[in-house]
């Protein structure tokens, strides 16, 4: 089904945090290892995108909890997989493997479910960054160039084209220009592929009490650098909770040509590390920017659970989206 | 309803929108080797900083886009182009407006596209080499994001008359819209400035051309955008900036009101037009309009009036009364914008002030970067703000190194070797971000920095801190868990009585849980830095001769805030009741009991001890000898193996004694009974004496959604769940090992304390073991739900099999006197001679008792905290006064 039709109709709502519910699961180093690693060099315990080839049932289960707390749009559980977030675990070459096994996770998921939901592969942002320099002696230095990660984001988005998503999603953008080399790569992919376009969900993340991206862009700097993906929605998550993003996404509807998404982290983590914004907390924030019509996507990011998610679904079930903006191409006099 | 609106939108660090109503844009053109001597000079010579700050004098200047060519034939263009680029993003102050990468050769300006993260200007593409090559760059500038310039350029040349210009653009604008898919408003025409008043009459009219065709260009187009290169135009009067200004001036008065948008220009030297003096401003009109000019008459005039007039040098204006202030203000100053440019004049100058350099460092240094910390703590500065003051500091400090060499010659006494600092990111995390800048920020400030990388176990980080000879160590983290890892390390230092201190940092630290959590388990200092800015100041306290005060400040500052976080946050716990609704649930109908084959009490006296061997866990036998790490890989331990092989064996050889020699007695009873749960935490056992209700806990901690509060009655069925006519089971056990002391005495005797420490922790072990190996042969044969399990010793250990055996007084039923119908149940004084004293505990000291779960799912957990409503229930359902169970429930009373 066309997600376009649907976002016309009703706001869609994004699934929550994937790392707080495998942190359920308790999971031991011998449980991240499964059978086919157990004599890896490296630690893998907190490898949480292996679990799609190790503990594929526990993935699909908790993609099935969001499914029945009312998602719409699942994200699959590779947030690194990239060759480059992978070679902390000396694992760079499982990177296409690890996508394509996410997608299907994700997608038996909404198989036997039953439900009409999407699949949206997420794209991380690295822990190398293009903006930044390790290196303070040496502010010109840095640790990895645009042409290697368009290489990784290349690989990690044709796992997840082959492994069946719908739609692809840069999330978490903490530096402008690694998404941009994410939008490079998928360029790159579609035209070389020939294959149908999927629609690109952009998602950035604004860090600090400045109100600006890591890379020190202001929230309109970050949307003219990277609109030019033609996004099917842009928006923020993670980061600040619900509470601070608030003015973020405000003025991110106003500007917008495209559809606005939205998934907050569940609070701040308190000063033990925990995340204690309760379900109805996190829902209710979102629901005042729903009533303000500022949103198409909304759901949750860090801490959140399917219980979170039910809350958000619950509550814009009833709500109007945010309609499109008039695109004018033509000055008006 | 929304609109948007079909506008340029550009961005560096902050956004630029071209509106109708933007007044012309500058384009800052001085970073451009080809058109500035000194650029190219300061490139050439590697000059970075200098050649950075050419870039920011233009935007300081009001330049709102900066133009960057590196086109030189003696030059790596595009090595130069990523290097100057790369740099350039760390200085925000000038990376907040947009770049114009510019190059005649498309791989160096595709090597600029891959510097920069806001939306650029490519300057330029054109159909020179026609329309297939411009296509495909077009593409791939379309692909970075990034605006384009188009030159009014074809396959015959650069257009020169207004008809060719327009022409050319109306051409590349088709194909860009209808083939490319770029938007209009991301097209910039570029129609060429040419050089006017060359004395060739055929010049005469270039800036008349570009005029008009701006017009059309405009109206065929209106979204797209016109710019020029503004100061090709006055080429012919180089050396003579007082005119050429003015030719700028009136050529851009009149360009803009025919629809140009934007310019290269040189931003610190355009004059007002109104302000030009008449006589030269009508010249340049005449000139630039080509009016009154028949036979180049214009053009003589305005070439006499350059001679007469001398070049008259202006002073640039700019804001330098900060200047004037005492040294430690500007020290100040320059520390929080960042501006290198006077930091060696003023650090000399303060080092002439203060006593000794260090003392410049430690006074008006340190508080211009706790002003920067404070600004960033508050959001009025940013990340790359911070980095930039960082390198300021740095550059002070090298001005002061050599004095301080000096300085340390002439005083013998004075430390003779720099102060190390350890980093690393906790095991099990991998952000390292935020680690790297405290890094090159205590490395800028003389500390020499030994950084171990990610997910560093804590034994390799504090070997490495203790092989280093560390001055002080940090750990940094971002996710959750690195909070108890943290924990862990402060912990492991004590352990190994370490003396540095510990600086605890990342993203989800915080004061609070450095003194709750961290602290605690460190004696020698434990510090947490809120951010990169403070890792200076905190560093230089902890190794200044104040060190001592300033650790027992924190001391006494984390143990008040300790004291406040246990008082104020105390833990949120959800009543009683509702407790007890968010029970675990089990699929009860689809569950059959198995019956125990033991009916009621089996007594088992003196167990084969070599059956009981084989199922030592040895583990906590070697940290019992304080020798941490894990059986067998400890064997083999760098630091330990030796050792730890060396008793490993001496252990072995004992047991075979033990084992031989029967210096140890092994009894054991164990019982099973018919058992119901009352859907709360009452637990009914069907004895030949009656019914005995065991009495459970249940947690209270307020949890996430969905979790369930734990209790172990939850493990038996409820009675209104059970299947007509059944029901289900639970059992007991108590184990001992007897005899143990009479060894450990006669090794006492012979001042044997080796083997008397031994004999006492394998006792210890053997009895440890004779449970394990006792519960499986109940999950196999006593009670026989599990026949046909299958598991190895370290499978064994680590809990892998089904059924749990809690005992009291342990974290999953904490209350010990349920120990007393345990005792009863199975006569356990009598059948085992194990003795429980008045206060719960047992003797021999080598015994366990504990209940016996079977349900599948069942599983440990941590009581946590209770509530008085439960604790009020709880003396209820135990017969107990109020007071007594306020007692035996103390530790886990909120």
């Amino acid at each position: 089904m066309d997600i376009r039709k649907e976002l016309e109709k009703r706001i869609l709502v994004i699934d929550g945090a994937m790392g707080t519910m495998i942190q359920r699961y308790k999971l031991k180093e011998e449980d991240y290892r499964g059978e086919r690693f157990k004599n890896w060099p490296s630690d893998l315990k907190g490898n949480n995108d292996l679990l799609c080839i190790t503990q594929p049932n526990i993935i699909t289960e908790i993609h099935k909890q969001y499914l029945d707390a009312g998602a719409d749009i699942l994200e699959t559980n590779t947030f690194s997989s990239t060759s480059i977030a992978m070679a902390d675990y000396k694992m760079q070459e499982l990177a296409y493997e690890l996508n394509v096994a996410a997608a299907q996770c994700a997608r038996k998921a909404i198989e036997a479910s039953g439900k009409q939901a999407w699949v949206a592969g997420s794209i991380g942002p690295l822990n190398k960054t293009l903006s930044l320099s390790p290196d303070v002696n040496n502010p010109g230095f840095r640790s990895v160039t645009f042409d290697e990660v368009a290489t990784a984001y290349y690989e990690q988005v044709k796992g997840l084209v082959d492994g069946g998503v719908d739609l692809l999603l840069i999330e978490t953008i903490f530096d402008t220009l690694n998404a941009k080399a994410a939008i490079f790569a998928i360029k790159k992919y579609f035209r070389d592929t020939k294959k149908e376009i999927l629609p690109l969900m952009i998602s950035g993340t604004i860090t600090d009490a400045s109100g600006r991206t890591l890379s020190g862009q202001t929230l309109e700097a970050f949307y003219d650098s990277v609109i030019h993906a033609h996004p099917l929605s842009i928006g923020l998550n993670c980061a600040l909770g619900a509470k601070e993003m608030r003015p973020h996404i405000e003025e991110l509807s106003k500007i917008s040509a495209c559809y606005i998404s939205a998934y907050p982290n569940a609070g701040l983590p308190n000063a033990m590390g925990e995340y204690d914004e309760q379900p109805e907390d996190t829902a209710h924030f979102i629901e005042d920017w729903a009533k303000e019509g500022w949103v198409n996507i909304v759901g949750g990011c860090c801490g959140t659970t399917p219980d979170h998610i039910k809350h958000i679904a619950d509550e814009v079930k009833n709500l109007q989206p945010r309609a499109l903006p008039i695109i004018e191409t033509e000055f008006s006099h | 309803m929304n609109t948007i609106k079909p506008y340029l939108r550009l961005s560096g660090l902050e956004p630029l929108t071209l509106r109708p109503e933007t007044n012309f844009v500058n384009i800052g053109e001085r970073t451009n080797i080809t058109g500035s001597k000194k650029f190219e000079r300061l490139i050439k010579e590697k000059k970075y900083e200098e050649a950075l700050s050419v870039a920011r004098q233009q935007v300081e200047n009001g330049a709102q886009i900066i133009d960057v060519n590196m086109d030189d034939a003696l030059l790596d263009g595009v090595k130069e182009m990523t290097t100057f680029l790369n740099l350039l993003q760390s200085e925000p102050d000038i990376a907040k407006v947009p770049i114009m990468i510019d190059s005649s050769k498309f791989e160096i300006i595709e090597a600029g596209l891959k510097c920069v993260q806001g939306k650029c200007i490519v300057n330029s593409i054109s159909m020179k080499e026609g329309e297939q090559k411009f296509i495909e760059q077009a593409i791939i500038c379309q692909s970075y994001g990034a605006a384009v310039i188009v030159m009014a350029f074809d396959e015959q040349g650069q257009a020169d008359t207004k008809e060719r210009k327009v022409a050319i653009c109306k051409r590349a604008y088709d194909i860009l819209t209808q083939q490319v898919g770029f938007d209009p408003q991301d097209i910039i025409f570029d129609p060429n400035i040419f050089a006017i008043a060359t004395g060739l009459e055929e010049h005469n009219n270039y800036a008349v051309d570009f005029i008009e065709a701006t017009i059309e260009i405009k109206q065929l187009m209106p979204l797209t955008k016109v710019s020029g290169g503004v100061s090709n135009l006055s080429f012919s009067f180089r050396g003579n900036d007082h005119v050429r200004e003015a030719m700028h001036s009136v050529f851009l008065y009149y360009a803009i009101k025919a629809g140009m948008d934007m310019g290269i220009v040189n931003a610190g030297q355009l004059v007002v037009y109104d302000e030009i003096e008449p006589e030269l401003r009508n010249l340049c009109e005449d000139v630039i309009l080509n009016r009154n000019n028949d036979n180049n008459e214009a053009t003589e005039k305005l070439i006499a009036f350059a001679e007469k007039v001398k070049a008259k040098g202006k002073v640039i204006v700019k804001d330098e009364t900060w200047r004037n202030a005492p040294v430690e203000e500007r020290l100040k100053h320059s520390l929080v914008n960042g501006i290198t440019d006077y930091i060696d004049t003023d650090t000399e100058e303060a080092r002439l002030k203060y006593p000794k350099p260090l003392d410049v460092i430690e006074g008006p240094l340190m508080d211009g970067m706790n002003v920067v910390g404070d600004l960033f703590g508050s959001g009025k500065m940013f990340l790359p703000q911070v980095v930039k003051s960082a390198r300021v500091m740095k550059k002070s400090v090298a001005w002061l190194t050599p004095f301080i060499e000096e300085e340390k010659k002439n005083n013998p006494v004075a430390k003779g070797k720099v102060p190390k600092v350890l980093l690393a990111t906790v095991k099990g995390d991998v952000h390292d971000i935020g680690k790297n800048i405290v890094g090159v920020v205590l490395g800028c400030n003389g500390y020499d920095i030994v950084d171990l990388g990610v997910m560093v176990p804590a034994d390799k980080l504090l070997d490495a801190a203790e092989k280093e000879n560390a001055d002080i160590v940090g750990v940094s983290g971002l996710i959750t868990p690195s909070l108890d890892e943290m924990a862990h390390v402060a912990h492991e230092m004590k352990r190994r009585n370490m003396k540095q201190p510990l600086l605890i940092g990342g993203a989800t630290t915080s004061k609070i849980h450095t003194a709750v959590k961290i602290a605690p388990q460190y004696d020698n200092g434990v510090l947490h830095v809120l951010d990169a800015s403070r890792s200076v100041t905190a560093v230089t306290n902890l190794l200044s001769k104040d060190k001592e005060d300033f650790l027992q400040k924190t001391k006494v500052e984390y143990d008040k805030v300790r004291q406040q976080f246990l008082n104020k946050n105390k833990k949120e716990l959800i009543t009683y009741k509702d407790a007890i609704a968010a029970k675990e649930h089990f699929d009860w109908k689809n569950y059959t009991p198995t019956k125990p084959k033991v009916d009621g009490v089996k007594v088992i006296k003196s167990f084969d001890l070599s059956d009981i061997a084989k199922y030592i866990d040895w583990s906590p036998f070697f940290i019992a000898w304080e020798m941490p790490g894990r059986y067998p890989q400890i064997l083999s331990d760098k630091v330990y193996g030796k050792e730890a092989t060396k008793l490993f064996n001496d252990a072995q050889k004992m047991v075979q004694q033990i084992v031989a020699e029967k210096w140890f007695d092994a009894d054991a009873v164990i019982g099973f009974w018919p058992a119901l749960s009352n859907g709360a935490d009452t637990i009914t056992l069907e004895t030949d004496k009656g019914e005995v209700n065991l009495e459970s806990l249940r947690q209270q901690l307020k949890k996430a959604p969905g979790q369930a509060s734990y209790s172990l009655a939850d493990f038996v069925c409820p009675k209104d769940e059970i299947h007509n006519g059944t029901t289900d089971y639970m059992g007991a056990f108590a184990v001992a090992i007897h005899n143990a002391h009479k060894h450990i005495e006669k090794f006492a005797a012979q001042n044997d304390d080796y083997n008397k420490i031994l004999v006492q922790v394998l006792g210890d072990r053997f009895v440890e073991a004779f449970a394990e190996c006792l519960h499986e042969k109940v999950r196999k044969e006593y009670w026989g739900y599990a026949k046909d399990e299958i598991l190895d010793n370290q499978q064994l250990i680590g809990e892998e099999y089904k059924g749990i055996r809690p005992a009291p007084g342990y974290p999953a039923c904490p209350e010990h006197t349920e120990k007393t119908k345990l005792f009863a149940l199975m006569n356990v004084t009598e059948n085992t001679g194990i003795i429980l004293t008045e206060n719960f505990a047992m003797s021999p000291p080598a015994a366990i008792c504990g209940w016996y779960f079977g349900h599948p799912q069942s599983h440990y957990f941590g009581l946590g905290k209770i509530d008085r409503d439960q604790l009020e229930d709880y003396a209820k359902r135990k017969g107990m006064s109020i007071e007594e169970a306020e007692r035996w429930l103390s530790p886990v009373l909120q």
